[in-house]
């Protein structure tokens, strides 16, 4: 029972960084696909709220090396690369979106920074999906003959890079959703929900590809998937949601279509999850995959990172509430008086 | 190089780095809420501009505080797996509540940083105040698990697995407390006369500026009353470390030689190879006072351990005197300062006065960084103290000065860029209170 709450908090951590902290990235990407006009919005939108969103990432981490220790043990060893990448990318990010706005003197510097926010906007979630690409593929070896093997070929390859390019454009779809709640502006608004639509469409294929790699690499995807239950059912989910996300689109519901749209990615995570499950790194034939059970901490460790979670949600989430609240309330009123 | 060499540097790096950051989000809070208090009280405005002012270099400080922090959540596993796969479940506690303290530390600075004309006055000077607060619990919780490393408790170590585990018993382990309040106090000590140094050097050029004023006594204010604390923390610091860690006592103090009455050794440089001390001041006895409280007791020397488990002697000893010699210029500055703001008030803007804050601008974190150096380099060769060898939870992946080179050029790059971020702030920043002096001085350039 303790590892399975304990579970849930980490899915829980993963699944508010995906739809607040990934939007953010987003953002950053939807920046280059729609150019300078949007610098403005996308600043106001994300300046309050991006390092809150952030900490949900933190706190993965944390549940992963005080409850899951050899797991944290296992990327950080085969997965160096990809992981050091990621940080830096989330570094820059970071520092290039808060240096843009609180530079004393605006002027060209700001289009550096600009410029760096996004690009870095693109790597950090492509190396985060690669990481999680990784981790499901099973190329991980513990005993590798050469440097290659093992801290190369487990990220580098087709299917994690599929699943890398699947989160970017997973971030970009949710942020291109959140966004048109953001502007009063009609064009503003028009150009987010066809970029919304695109990207959606986009995902559908890239879901596919998705798949292909999976079996271009030897993992056989689609049988894990078919095998379960639960994972067609989110599958079924998804793909109802996608009429349901273009009606309200269409009738510029805001809050139905991010709704939906969120719907939409948990169950995305949902079934990666329960196909995963109880594995959270596979590793190469002959080493047994690393799951939530045979890494588990002892009850003494477990029982008190429930204490600290439970107890800090009681914290965190009435705080989140009114930080959303200030911020993002009036857009609950303004949908309303488009209607 | 060496892989273990480029681990623990690239640690240093990136501690050092993040340490900055850290101690300026734990303090400058509490100098802005002072700040906005005084303006919700007064109405003056320019306690409002001031405030304003420090809020944007904190908005830059603690972004790259909370980006750099991560990286560091991430690194004690990059470069140190072995450690973190037994260590995680023991020492965990205390970062599992600094994510809450973390999380609301950011929720509140968002409120804080955007929310001037969407709060009541006193709503918004209470997220700034939870802001401190919870930045402060945050510094106190990590070093927690610091404190675990120099002190390990709640686990029974048996053919190199960790049983037993009792997360409670690590976090409340017997380093923490003289740890934390060290911390805690040093980070009030930096930023304080890091704030203060900085405007004392803008009041050099424009004496009057009611702006500078206002902030340089805010600032000093803490900084002076921290410093004079810091001591007093020191010497309980220094008390604990004799009795739970000898050797690192030892090091930072280049003792050698077990003796009674041992001498107290300031500066010089020590020769651990024939075991003495070159060039330092001996005050007789007082290292023995000042370890247990007698002028004859014993203090171990470094001869009692292999001297593979020697921390290094040369870098821990001049950390030390760095830390300890710029701790007691501030106090001395800061007993200056509540000297002259309660006797003489006319000295407080005085040029040799305001060159000697300002001389103090980078002092505290240059005794940030020794104290850390003191108390990292110290633990050496120890990851886990007489548990895990650093060099035995390094990681497998060979090549790692190649990582360690890009986290160089990363920080390198971020402290041009904060520099030349703060050098841009302080040159619009107080047009406003310019007196006709400076006018004219600039108009005449």
């Amino acid at each position: 029972m303790l590892i399975e709450i304990v579970i849930f908090f980490l899915g829980l951590s993963i699944v508010f960084y995906v739809l607040f902290g990934g939007a953010d990235f987003g953002a950053g990407v939807l920046e280059i696909l729609s150019g300078k006009g949007d610098r403005e919005t996308i600043a106001h939108a994300i300046g309050p709220v991006w390092e809150a969103n952030h900490v949900w990432l933190v706190l993965v981490v944390v549940i992963l090396f005080m409850a899951f220790p050899k797991v944290y043990a296992a990327m950080s060893v085969h997965l160096h690369i990809p992981l050091l990448l990621m940080l830096v990318g989330i570094v820059l990010r970071g520092t290039a979106f808060t240096y843009m706005h609180y530079d004393a003197i605006k002027d060209e510097t700001n289009d550096i920074y600009n410029a760096v926010f996004k690009i870095s906007s693109v790597f950090t979630p492509l190396f985060l999906g690669v990481i999680a690409g990784a981790a499901t593929l099973g190329k991980i070896n513990p005993e590798p003959e050469h440097f290659v093997e093992g801290f190369i070929t487990p990220w580098l390859n087709l299917f994690s890079f599929s699943v890398g390019l699947f989160t970017v454009t997973l971030f970009t779809f949710l942020a291109a959703i959140y966004l048109i709640g953001e502007t009063s502006q009609e064009k503003q608004r028009s150009a987010f929900t066809k970029t919304a639509r695109n990207l959606n469409i986009a995902a559908v294929f890239i879901g596919i590809l998705v798949f292909a790699s999976a079996h271009f690499e030897g993992l056989t995807l689609l049988s894990m998937f078919l095998d379960s239950w639960f994972a067609i059912l989110m599958a079924a989910l998804a793909t109802l949601l996608l009429p349901a996300i273009w009606w309200s689109l269409q009738h510029y519901k805001v809050i139905l279509s991010r709704i939906f749209a969120a719907g939409q990615v948990v169950a995305i995570l949902l079934a990666w999850f329960w196909v995963q499950y109880p594995s959270i790194i596979n590793r190469t034939d002959g080493f047994e995959d690393l799951t939530f059970y045979n890494t588990a901490a002892p009850d003494a460790t477990l029982t008190q990172l429930v204490w600290a979670l439970v107890i800090g949600s009681c914290i965190i989430l009435p705080c989140l509430f009114y930080l959303m609240r200030v911020f993002k309330g009036g857009q609950f009123t303004q949908s309303k008086t488009n209607q | 190089m060496e892989d273990l060499l480029a681990a623990r540097l690239q640690m240093a790096i990136s501690l050092g780095f993040h340490i900055i950051f850290a101690c300026i989000g734990m303090a400058m809070p509490f100098l802005m809420a002072i700040a906005e208090y005084k303006w919700i009280k007064t109405g003056e405005q320019v306690y409002q501009d001031l405030a304003k002012a420090w809020s944007k270099g904190v908005a830059i400080f603690f972004a790259t505080g909370a980006v750099s922090g991560t990286v560091l959540s991430f690194e004690l596993g990059l470069l140190w797996p072995t450690f973190m796969e037994h260590a995680g479940p023991i020492f965990g506690m205390p970062f599992s509540w600094e994510g809450t303290a973390f999380f609301v530390e950011a929720i509140a600075l968002g409120l804080f940083l955007y929310g001037w004309d969407k709060l009541k006055p006193w709503v918004h000077w209470g997220t700034g105040l939870v802001v401190g607060i919870s930045g402060v619990a945050s510094g106190i919780f990590v070093v927690a698990a610091n404190a675990w490393m120099n002190s390990p408790a709640g686990f029974d170590w048996v053919n190199g697995e960790a049983i037993n585990i009792d997360p409670v018993a690590a976090m409340f382990n017997d380093a923490w407390a003289s740890q934390a309040i060290h911390m805690t106090i040093a980070a009030f000590v930096a930023t304080g006369f890091g704030v203060a140094g900085l405007h004392a050097l803008l009041l050099l050029k424009d004496r009057n500026n009611l702006f500078h004023r206002k902030a340089l006594k805010i600032a000093l204010a803490i900084g002076a009353v921290a410093a004079i604390l810091q001591p007093i923390s020191g010497d309980y610091s220094a008390k604990d470390v004799a009795e739970r860690q000898p050797a690192k006592l030892a090091a930072l103090e280049s003792h050698f030689e077990t003796e009674r009455g041992a001498d107290l050794i300031i500066g010089g440089i020590p020769d651990e190879e024939n075991r003495e001390v070159h060039f330092a001041i001996r005050i007789p006895g007082m290292l023995s006072f000042l370890a247990h409280g007698d002028l004859n007791a014993e203090v171990i020397g470094l001869e009692e351990f292999p001297e593979d488990e020697w921390p290094p002697v040369l870098v821990t000893h001049i950390a030390f005197q760095i830390m300890v010699g710029a701790g007691f210029l501030m106090m001395f500055v800061g007993l200056l300062y509540l000297f002259f703001y309660w006797k003489k008030k006319h000295l407080l803007f005085r040029r040799w006065f305001l060159w000697l804050v300002g001389i103090c601008t980078p002092l505290g974190f240059i005794a940030v960084e020794a104290g850390w150096t003191v108390t990292e380099v110290g633990r050496q060769p120890w990851i886990i103290y007489e548990i895990m060898k650093t060099e035995d939870a390094l990681s497998s992946m060979p090549g790692l000065q190649y990582p360690l080179y890009l986290i160089i050029a990363l920080y390198l790059l971020l402290t041009v860029i904060v520099s030349w971020l703060m050098y841009r702030q302080v040159i619009t920043l107080s047009d406003r209170y310019q007196t006709a002096n400076l006018k004219a001085e600039t108009d005449a350039d």
